[in-house]
């Protein structure tokens, strides 16, 4: 529900608003173009300005750097859809990662391995939305809690020790380019991802009805949405697909810790939103959300070579999450305000979005 | 699961000042159940190392170490009761820390309680942002506050950028603070049961305090009935982040070093203490009083683990287990507490 | 209209952070060469240096990055220094490969891991970046050089030999270190247990616990160690940030002179509990020399002098000859101890 809405009778009000402009201005200036607008700038002015930005190199460590935030944001885009949260993909990140070195140390084929630590993420994501769903508990605080547990087992199960013995054809894997192109072969499985999700989340049965949970959830259950079970399959695909990006980081930096990617999660919720997809659910897309996560690698990597140091880049995310979803509340709020005169009032937020 | 225990004998309803609720019972009940596994965790580790408890350091941690994330905590436990979040909380702090520590150095004729007042204000200023935003923006919380704990943060590393702050930087009585006693008690603690008291005070007999209850129970009818939302907000979002900055003020006394990364990571820890004292995270229920003992027991945890010989690798799993059986429990009782309400009525008709 | 106004709200904040940027890069002397060219042509002959220690803000590699900085300046190269605020691997691959791309000369890291970053460092050795590793070393294959501050035996002896000093060669005592999994951590901490195993069969040692160089933790930590074991004689930490807490903690509390804490610190930070009486006396090598080592070390890699072969030598400047030993480590010197007597000659 969005933040102008004026009230519970005029829900339902915005998807019609939509359809009150032209086509082109429908696809034109949205969200999603303007965050893609704003990459586009943001590539071109570090390559003029930013020395040895231009080179093939610079993408091909971008696109190895945000791989697991280019895949984590898939599923918590429809998550945050639905108008719920997952604050704990870092900590599956970081679980799966100790997994995939503890298993790997007991002589476990990787290929095994593999399985069994996509199959704990499925467990993490299948606690989470057990508890959101059957218990009926806010998930903001569930996966508060499922972070502190889940970090806290992979903390615990390897201790302060890291194991750092991979494969060699994995770890390559993690890291090979695709010919002389620069750009990694493990793009490839994102891309796969991608369609995945883009076809879920806007082409099915299923998609439909994220959506409609995020706009009334009461809606979307008398039209014939299992909210419940839809939830949990979002939790479980958030849970899988960020074991996914535990191996993958775990590959990548050769070494299996318990602390991998903490704080993983503020950079994946804050690419999301940024995306253009709404806190209070019910609205937002795939390509915002992908050009979400680009701008954010993109900055970072700009600001690097710039020697900027990590500081900067953590201030400039923070405005431009900030003044993303507020630009976008504030003008929303002015013209709902000039089409109906009467003054907008807060509606109370669904749960996840204390 | 078959309730065993005798109907409530709902003929006889308590009047003590609206206190004496069926809610009011089940938060009272909330509280002493958490002091209750505080004492028992105590218990525990002091039968197993009697150091724990009756050593001179060990009486005197039992009640500092609790005492600065207890500050943070209340703050914390009023922006949840209005349904907002703060989770800029740790950056604040270390922040202030920071301040603190840049104002013993540069102005060195500053009085002590000049430095203590500023970065109080300080956080105040933060946390007066994190509101404005919220309330005037219409934006939830969440995003908001993730937003600044970024900003926050980067301007923290920004502006001390590889300095850190020794102990020999600041006067000898500030740092005294930190470890100063009387009567056995930590200045800190008293310092922290003083502010827990006040605002207790606040929330529960004043006006402002109450219409806090109200905006979180149910914000669309706050905002029908008049209540100033947009004040309460901010005033909720000024005084954590003020409390936010006296915990980094007491964080520079008790630690004594300070770099930029000071505080990071205490936001999951004050949302964990406040949810775990049983205010729950949609608004409108839990006391102060709740999450200071939250974040006694969070503490005393950490301190205990090892003591007990669990690695204090497991501390984090622990305090995940803790926090969700905090809010599966108050799902439990609430739904009981709903069912037999319903009985109620049906019985009387 | 209100995409507009986001994007030219956007648009202001980028271009604001691009002229930060600019201006940032502007004043720290960045080795702003193209791709791959050896040296930026307004500085001389020396070679660009890029130091990664394993955190910013710990004032030990401040000082060793001191150190570097005079050097480079000593022979005309461009210095910089980057690096993560937590200390773990993962964060230090993203600073190697952004010092990959700009194409720096040289890159000095102290390894938070000696395999996690193994890859990285090794991409940029192929880009033709001379790696030198210093005071925390990675797999002998992954870089050029290790410039080692002293030899591991020589470190726990010097501790070993301190803390039974101070405790009267008997009793209980523990070691607080960094993280679990740093290289010469567990490398001095093993050397110590053999020692004292094998020469002073009346010290115990009763736990090992860890600080991951965290202020805080490691104040925790000290705290938790003398609840644990009241009768605990020594504690001994073979890291800066270790070293200075549970000295700290010490000063305030009832185990004061009681309990003996030394190890690895610097003059700076110990100073206060030295003239206080909570520390006897502590040992180090001086980070300055080494990261002026580490620097002089790197610029005879890029100017061929040396390849990291053993036998090689090169001239470090105002600390004279060094020589390359067995897989390309070179030695700073033994350790220092510092004490009432004598800590009021240092600096640092």
């Amino acid at each position: 529900m969005s933040a102008t809405t004026t009230s519970t009778r005029t829900t339902g009000l915005r998807p019609i608003a939509e359809y009150d402009r032209p086509l082109w201005q429908r696809l034109l200036l949205t969200r999603e173009t303007a965050i893609i607008a704003l990459f586009v700038i943001v590539v071109v002015a570090a390559a003029v300005i930013v020395p040895n930005f231009g080179s093939k190199i610079t993408m091909t460590y971008l696109l190895l750097d945000m791989f697991p935030v280019l895949i984590i944001a898939l599923p918590m885009t429809a998550i945050i859809v639905t108008g719920e949260i997952d604050l704990s993909v870092a900590s599956v990140v970081g679980l799966s990662s100790v997994l995939t070195g503890v298993l790997t140390q007991a002589g476990v084929p990787f290929g095994l391995t593999i399985v069994l630590a996509i199959i704990a993420g499925v467990l993490c994501g299948a606690v989470n939305g057990f508890l959101v769903t059957v218990v009926g508990l806010p998930s903001l605080a569930v996966t508060i809690g499922t972070l502190a547990l889940y970090r806290g087992l992979a903390v615990g199960l390897l201790g302060t020790t890291a194991v750092t013995d991979f494969p060699a054809f994995w770890t390559d894997l993690a890291k090979e380019k695709i010919g002389s192109t620069g750009i990694p072969v493990v793009v490839i499985l994102f891309i796969v991802l991608l369609a995945a999700f883009a076809i879920l989340l806007h082409f099915t049965r299923f998609g439909r009805g994220v959506f409609a949970i995020g706009l009334s959830p009461e809606a979307a259950r008398f039209s014939g949405v299992d909210v419940g079970r839809t939830k949990l399959i979002l939790f479980v695909l958030s849970g899988a697909v960020a074991a996914l990006g535990g191996i993958y980081y775990t590959l990548r930096y050769g070494s299996a810790r318990g602390d991998n990617a903490t704080g993983m999660e503020m950079q994946v919720i804050a690419a999301v939103l940024l995306g253009g997809v709404s806190i209070f659910g019910g609205r937002g897309a795939l390509h915002g959300v992908v050009a979400g996560v680009l701008l954010i690698g993109v900055l970072g990597s700009a600001l690097r070579l710039a020697n900027v140091t990590s500081d900067v880049i953590n201030i400039i995310t923070g405005v431009l999450l900030i003044a993303a979803v507020v630009s976008s509340s504030v003008l929303a709020a002015i013209r709902s305000r000039r089409k109906s005169t009467r003054k907008p009032r807060l509606v109370g937020t669904g749960p996840g979005n204390a | 699961m078959s309730t065993t225990t005798a109907p409530a004998p709902a003929q006889t309803p308590e009047r003590r000042s609206g206190f004496g609720t069926a809610f009011g019972r089940l938060a009272r009940a909330r509280e002493a159940s958490i002091v209750l596994a505080v004492l028992i965790v105590v218990l525990a580790a002091t039968l197993t190392n009697p150091n724990f408890l009756f050593s001179a350091d060990g009486y005197r941690d039992l009640w500092l170490t609790p005492s600065l994330l207890a500050l943070v905590a209340i703050g914390q436990a009023v922006v949840l009761i209005t349904r907002n979040v703060d989770l800029s909380v740790g950056s604040i702090l270390g922040l202030s820390a920071y301040l603190t520590g840049r104002l013993f150095i540069d102005l060195p004729g500053l009085p002590m309680i000049a430095v203590i007042l500023i970065a109080v204000v300080f956080g105040g200023l933060l946390g007066l942002i994190n509101g404005a935003l919220v309330a005037f923006a219409k934006v939830p919380a969440l995003v908001i506050t993730l937003g600044t704990m970024y900003a926050y943060r980067g301007i923290n590393v920004w502006w001390t950028g590889s300095d850190r702050i020794n102990a020999s930087d600041m006067p000898k009585p500030f740092l005294a603070l930190g470890t100063a006693q009387i009567l056995t008690i930590p200045v800190l603690t008293i310092i922290a049961v003083v502010v827990l008291i006040a605002v207790a005070w606040w929330m529960r007999n004043t006006r402002a305090g109450r219409e806090c209850y109200a905006i979180g129970s149910d914000p669309a009818a706050a905002e029908l009935y008049g209540l100033p939302v947009t004040r309460r907000i901010l005033t909720a979002f000024v005084l954590s982040g003020a409390l936010s900055g006296f915990a980094g003020v007491l964080y520079a006394a008790r630690y004594g070093t300070i770099n930029s990364q000071a505080g990071s990571g205490w936001e999951l820890d004050a949302v964990g203490a406040a949810v775990i004292g049983g205010v729950a995270i949609f608004g409108g229920v839990g006391t102060v009083w709740g999450a200071a003992i939250g974040a006694v027991l969070l503490m005393t945890i950490n301190r205990v683990l090892p003591v007990i010989g669990v690695p204090d690798f497991w501390q984090r799993a622990v305090v995940g287990v803790l926090i969700i059986g905090a809010i599966v429990l108050d799902r439990v009782l609430s739904l009981r507490q709903h069912r037999k309400l319903i009985e109620g009525r049906e019985a009387k008709q | 209209m209100w995409f507009q106004k986001n994007t030219k709200k956007a648009g202001a904040i980028i271009a604001l952070a691009a002229s930060a940027a600019l201006v940032l890069s502007g004043c720290s002397s960045s080795g702003d060469s193209g791709s791959g060219d050896a040296g930026s042509g307004d500085s001389g002959s020396g070679a660009s240096v890029t130091f990664l220690p394993k955190n910013l803000g710990n004032p030990y590699f401040d000082t060793s990055s001191k150190g570097g900085e005079a050097a480079v300046e000593e022979f005309g190269g461009t210095f910089n220094e980057v690096g993560p605020a937590e200390a773990t691997p993962d964060a230090q691959v993203s600073f190697i490969n952004t010092a990959t791309q700009q194409g720096v000369d040289a890159l000095a890291v102290s390894a938070n891991d000696p395999q996690a970053i193994c890859d990285a460092l090794n991409e940029a050795r192929d880009n033709d970046v001379k790696v030198v590793t210093f005071d925390s070393d990675t797999n002998t294959d992954c870089r050029d050089l290790f410039i080692n501050q002293a030899d591991a035996a020589g470190i726990a002896q010097v501790q070993v030999d301190m803390i039974t000093e101070q405790i009267g060669d008997k009793g209980q005592i523990a070691i607080l270190s960094a993280a679990a999994n740093a290289t010469n951590q567990n490398a001095w901490i093993d050397l110590m247990k053999e020692e004292l195993e094998a020469n002073h069969p009346d010290v115990e040692l009763v736990e090992v616990v860890y600080g991951d160089d965290d202020d805080q933790t490691s104040f925790d930590k000290t705290a938790a160690l003398l609840q644990t074991y009241p009768e605990l004689k020594g504690i001994v930490s073979p890291t800066t940030v270790g070293i200075a807490a549970a000295a700290r903690y010490l000063s305030t509390s009832d185990a004061k002179g009681e309990v003996a804490v030394t190890g690895l610190g610097t003059p700076n930070q110990m100073r206060e509990y030295v003239e206080d009486g909570t520390v006897t006396e502590f040992a180090l090598w001086n980070p300055e020399e080494l990261g002026y080592l580490t620097a002089y070390a790197a610029n005879a890699l890029v100017a061929g002098d040396i390849t990291g072969a053993e036998g090689d030598t090169f001239e470090a400047g105002d600390l004279g000859e060094y020589e390359v030993g067995a897989d390309g480590v070179v030695l700073l010197g033994d350790p220092f101890r510092f004490n009432a007597e004598n800590i009021d000659d240092f600096d640092f």
